[in-house]
């Protein structure tokens, strides 16, 4: 049962790592799911695959039924599996704003924006720059807030 | 059972835990955020005083027994690191006071600051791989976040590349942690230092090197660093300055408790290849500064050679080269923070990061000039300041082992490190106000007095090096010696049981 599923994991894992090293930030975080999930799928294996039975203790007894399922790695998936959550979660909200300020989630032109301190509207990734001071009515995201700590200014 | 043991990561989760209950009354939360940092300290430096005294202290989660539980140990290298950061902590949250917006407050500023002290100690007192991935997250995910704070565009862009690179790694660091479990069915160190030694040797060799690069990213070694210099001059000065100082150092503590704890099968080969990578992220960090011409860019390439002294301290693997990389590892995190702090009171007056926009501090304020130069001299490594010792030892346990070459590369980096803080000096310091722009007043007190005290420091550490030396050897010839870790963990037998499976 083993090595089924740790081919399976190889190809998640595989598929993950191509999609992380995309320049489209979007990708790189479906990259990031796959990832994810083929390390958890990689836990439950490395415990083992056996049938058993449930790893309850009966009422008398002081230690699990002989032929108890191991309770440790699904302990840990189940940690992982919340951590990567939140971990995902933010790395997408990260992606939104960016999104938002910049107008694009390609790495190429996030870097070429980012020289460029004007606020870009979304949906406006391929249009020309508008001129100083006309700024678009269209939704901006938030405006900064904090002093202006690397001259980078709004 | 030791309260004093886990009260490192309690006290500033309990303080996170209340902050957010105040969030938005900014006054409280500022009170509380400095509080727990001094309690922090004072508790700090009683588990380091009870460890020097009494050995290495266990307590064992929840009262299950290791393996089974969760173990908290605090040896000699746990409990200094938790000291310096509950040091870094209270120097930060003082400067925090007078140098983070109170937009960035309002957001949540000091319930992320604490969280993020809990899973720094948190790693460092942990006796569990699996608890250390956790700590590593918790210490992450506020340090996301932290980044970010303020959505500046280069916040956004700096963000980017540490968290993409940080989620890698510690999914690299996670799927470690599932194979190493699939080999030996523990995840406890001690229980793993033991159970290692019996593994398939070569697997144990593909598992260190796995680790290797999962810490290795954290650590921002050679050839893994590129995230560093791109992220760690974006969030306001307080946060670089506890980033530069602890985060790094974190992966830098799990390389060492990985590779003198867990993978000391073939020290011949995983060391040698620890050795090649520091003469090279030496040399790399020290280049790449030499290029750069903005105050927190130079100090953060400079982390990353720094870091290449540490590990080469852990690659030599002799009693002289840990305790000298335990030395450098407290010296490095004080004045590294320090150098942070400064280019923030730099910018303060100077108006700009830029070095070419800068000029005219030294006769402007010739004080703020000697805080520089203090911290900037001990990095170089000049007697009588820290940064001598650290260096002279690291470099004297190369030339009792005859590496010549590891000699040649750390002293040239040390030269090289002398020319980028004058640079820093010549632009800054020394040269006129340039054109259009103005020298404006010293900031706050509460700025100044975490950089002043910083700087006493470093002078102290380097005139009465004797006692932090000796804490320094005292944890080396504890790593040297895994079986007293293993025993104060597990007890007698195992050590026992450690000693002879031991090839």
């Amino acid at each position: 049962m083993e090595v089924p599923v740790a081919i399976t994991v190889g190809v998640v894992f595989g598929s993950g790592l191509y999609l992380v090293m995309q320049r489209n930030l979007l990708r790189f975080v479906f990259g990031l799911i796959l990832l994810s999930g083929a390390v958890n799928v990689s836990l439950f294996v490395a415990g083992r695959l056996t049938r058993g039975v449930s790893p309850l203790i009966r009422e008398g007894s002081t230690v699990p039924p002989d032929g108890a399922a191991n309770a440790l790695p699904q302990a840990l998936i189940l940690t992982a599996i919340v951590i990567g959550f939140g971990l995902i979660v933010f790395a997408l909200v990260l992606l939104l704003r960016t999104y938002e300020r910049l107008g694009t989630v390609k790495t190429d032109e996030t870097i070429a924006r980012l020289g460029d301190p004007r606020p870009v509207p979304i949906g406006s990734a391929r249009r020309a720059p508008r001129a100083r001071g006309t700024r678009p009515a269209t939704r901006t995201g938030p405006a900064d807030v904090g002093n202006d700590e690397n001259g980078d200014g709004p | 059972m030791s309260w004093l043991l886990v009260s490192p990561v309690i006290v500033p989760l309990i303080a996170a835990a209340a902050s957010f209950l105040f969030m938005g009354q900014r006054r409280l939360q500022r009170i509380l955020s400095t509080a727990a940092s001094g309690v922090l300290l004072v508790l700090a430096v009683a588990l380091l005083a009870q460890v020097s005294a009494n050995g290495i202290q266990v307590m064992q989660a929840g009262g299950w027994p290791a393996p089974f539980g969760v173990s908290f140990v605090a040896d000699h290298l746990s409990a200094i690191m938790v000291v310096i950061s509950a040091l870094m902590a209270a120097a930060t949250a003082v400067y925090a006071l007078a140098d983070i917006d109170p937009a960035r407050e309002a957001l949540g500023y000091h319930p992320l600051f604490q969280v993020l002290v809990a899973g720094i100690n948190g790693a460092f007192l942990t006796g569990d791989l699996f608890n250390m991935y956790v700590w590593f997250e918790v210490m992450l995910i506020s340090s996301f976040v932290l980044l970010t704070l303020g959505n500046r565009r280069s916040q956004l862009e700096g963000g980017l590349k540490y968290v993409a690179v940080n989620l890698v790694s510690s999914l690299l660091f996670l799927a470690s942690i599932g194979l190493t479990y699939g080999l030996t069915g523990t995840l406890n160190m001690a229980d793993l230092a033991i159970e290692l030694q019996t593994a398939p040797q070569g697997l144990v060799t593909v598992l260190s090197m796995l680790f290797l690069t999962a810490f290795g990213i954290k650590a921002a070694i050679f050839p893994l660093f590129f995230w560093l210099p791109a992220s760690y001059h974006t969030p306001p000065v307080a946060i670089s300055a506890i980033f530069a100082g602890m985060l790094t150092k974190v992966g830098v503590y799990a390389l060492i408790r990985a590779f003198t704890l867990l993978f000391t099968h073939d020290v011949g080969w995983t060391h040698q290849i620890l050795l090649w990578l520091s003469g090279l992220t030496m040399l790399t960090g020290v280049l790449g500064a030499a290029a750069q011409n903005e105050f927190r860019k130079i100090l953060s390439f400079h982390i990353i050679s720094q870091i290449g002294y540490m590990i080469m301290g852990l690659a030599l693997y002799t009693p002289l080269a840990l305790a000298g990389a335990v030395f450098y590892l407290v010296h490095h995190i004080i004045v590294k923070a320090n150098l942070f702090f400064v280019a923030g009171l730099a910018r303060r007056v100077g108006g700009s990061f830029r070095l070419a926009e800068l000029g005219g501090l030294y006769r402007a304020h010739p004080l703020l000039a000697i805080l520089f130069l203090i911290p900037a001299f001990s990095l170089a490594g000049f007697p009588p300041l820290s940064g001598f010792w650290a260096k002279l030892v690291v470099v004297l346990a190369a030339v009792e082992v005859r590496s010549w070459a590891i000699v040649a590369v750390a002293l040239v980096v040390g030269l090289l490190t002398i020319y980028s803080m004058t640079k820093i000096w010549q632009a800054a310091f020394w040269s006129p106000v340039p054109e259009g722009r103005a020298v404006g007043a010293m900031p706050s007190r509460l700025m100044i007095a975490p950089v002043a005290a910083l700087a006493t420091l470093t002078v102290v550490i380097g005139l009465w090096s004797g006692p932090f030396l000796a804490l320094a050897q005292a944890s080396a010839h504890e790593l040297l010696d895994p079986a007293g870790y293993v025993r104060a963990v597990l007890g007698d037998a195992a050590a026992l049981g450690y000693l002879e499976g031991r090839p």
